[in-house]
């Protein structure tokens, strides 16, 4: 049993999902694979989308494998941490959204 | 100013030292997989010269800059500079072969006394003519400012690294300053016809990551560089080659230091692709060290691993003949020509 719940090594084992149910994994890859090829959005801005919701996730694995990715791919170090406001933002702003749910509320009751 | 490895007694300026790390277990006891047995695996080993096109030389190691990821260990304090004596052996070799491009770097070539001269007599001979200029050597000092109208009476095809378009990447691995005075050149350059599509003379940028990865996709990284560069400066260039770090020299120092040396050789080898393998520089090139000597290729050069002996390994007995029926000498630093798109003096290579 690992000490911990995350353990940087097991990122580069991720294709060993596919030991317990090969068909499965291998149509997520191959759909994965396609998603982060050029298309209408370029490689580099989709690794930047993956960034930022790597940390929407919260996903360790993510954060450091699109890290990597982005650098790679020639993102600046502030196109980075834009994307990540983006993510920030959209989650303070889903937060803040839900007060008029409370102010609704309020006036509802309150005389 | 930093310092080359050599003049800070740094134990990597020993080439055995730096073999012995590429060839050591990493720290849980493994062993990574020997190139060698990689091109077995694909039916490329021994591996064998395809022809002699690119005769690249090495004009010497002074040099203005000392860029963090040199593999050449190249700074001010380094002396060794080729001689006009061996000039012309290179001359004599060059003009009795079938060699199409002579490719001169360094250090800065534009250092060595007798680079103007090398120049014109290359010219005589009718051949390519690459220079791997590190620009701002061209704005260094008022005797270097006419370089680019030089390089355009001689046709020069001029190869220049620009690791990043933003002044905090390129200066955090080239030196404070290096990216205005790049640009400057750049602009230099731009203004005697270099880079623009009609004249017919050419300048190619070298994109190289600043850190522990891997270059990403060449072509996405050129559109990147030509947008930056055009919007931000009016710079216009050709060619963007996306080149890989391998672990040497410098490079390999800062591995160590920032404890990145057996995520990145792992990601070399993981990377392994057998078409930039096939690919490789080294089957089309000879490199020719600032004393003479010949190696495969310019990073073996760097790690005194000279051609195999079934060869004259000296310029002054060069022999086409001999040289194009050599194994190539390989070791574990190149893994770093074979990763992802793979990588040369040119470029990616699959």
């Amino acid at each position: 049993m690992e000490k911990t719940y995350y353990n940087p090594a097991d990122l580069k084992k991720f294709g060993n999902i596919s030991e317990f149910s090969p068909g499965l994994a291998e149509k997520f890859f191959s759909y994965y694979g396609e998603v982060f090829a050029e298309g209408e959005l370029t490689a580099r801005e989709k690794s930047l989308i993956a960034l930022a919701v790597a940390h929407t996730v919260q996903c360790p694995y993510c954060i450091d494998a699109y890290t990597v990715d982005s650098l790679e791919k020639g993102s600046t170090e502030g196109q980075m941490m834009e994307a990540i406001h983006v993510a920030a933002a959209i989650r303070g702003g889903a937060s803040l959204v839900h007060g008029v749910q409370m102010m609704n509320k309020v006036k509802e009751i309150v005389m | 100013m930093q310092q080359s490895l050599k003049k800070s007694n740094n134990q990597l300026a020993d080439t055995l030292i730096q073999l012995e790390v590429l060839n050591q277990a990493t720290q849980q006891g493994n062993q990574f997989p020997a190139f060698t047995q990689k091109l077995r695996d694909i039916n490329l080993f021994p591996l064998k010269p395809t022809h002699l096109d690119i005769f690249q030389v090495n004009v010497g190691k002074m040099c203005n800059q000392v860029c963090k990821h040199c593999h050449v260990d190249a700074g001010p304090d380094r002396k060794e500079i080729m001689t006009r004596e061996t000039m012309q052996q290179c001359l004599a070799a060059i003009a009795a072969s079938s060699v199409k491009t002579v490719d001169i770097t360094g250090g800065a070539p534009e250092m060595n006394p007798d680079f103007r001269w090398f120049v014109e007599e290359i010219s005589k001979l009718g051949r390519e003519i690459i220079v791997r200029c590190n620009l701002t050597i061209i704005v260094a000092n008022k005797k270097y400012h006419d370089l680019p109208a030089f390089y355009k009476t001689h046709n020069v095809h001029i190869i220049s690294s620009l690791p990043y378009f933003s002044a905090a990447r390129t200066d955090a691995q080239r030196g404070e300053g290096v990216f205005a005075d790049s640009i400057k050149a750049l602009q230099m350059l731009n203004a005697v016809g270099y880079g623009q599509e009609e004249s017919g003379l050419i300048l190619d940028l070298v994109y190289n990551p600043s850190g522990a990865f891997l270059p990403g996709s060449q072509a996405a990284l050129e559109l990147e560089f030509k947008k930056k560069l055009k919007t931000g400066f009016n710079i216009y260039f050709n060619n963007l080659f996306a080149i890989t770090n391998l672990p040497i020299s410098r490079f390999l120092d800062y591995l160590i230091q920032s404890n990145n040396y057996e995520a990145y050789m792992e990601k070399l080898v993981t990377a392994f692709n057998p078409a930039a393998a096939t690919n490789v520089m080294c089957r089309n090139t000879i490199s020719v060290s600032w004393d003479g000597y010949l190696y495969d290729c310019d990073f073996n050069q760097m790690l005194d691993l000279k051609v195999a002996k079934v060869a004259p390994q000296h310029i002054s007995v060069f022999n086409e003949a001999a040289l194009n029926n050599r194994n190539i000498v390989l070791n574990q630093h190149c893994y770093g020509c074979t990763a992802g798109a793979g990588s040369s003096c040119g470029g990616a290579t699959a």
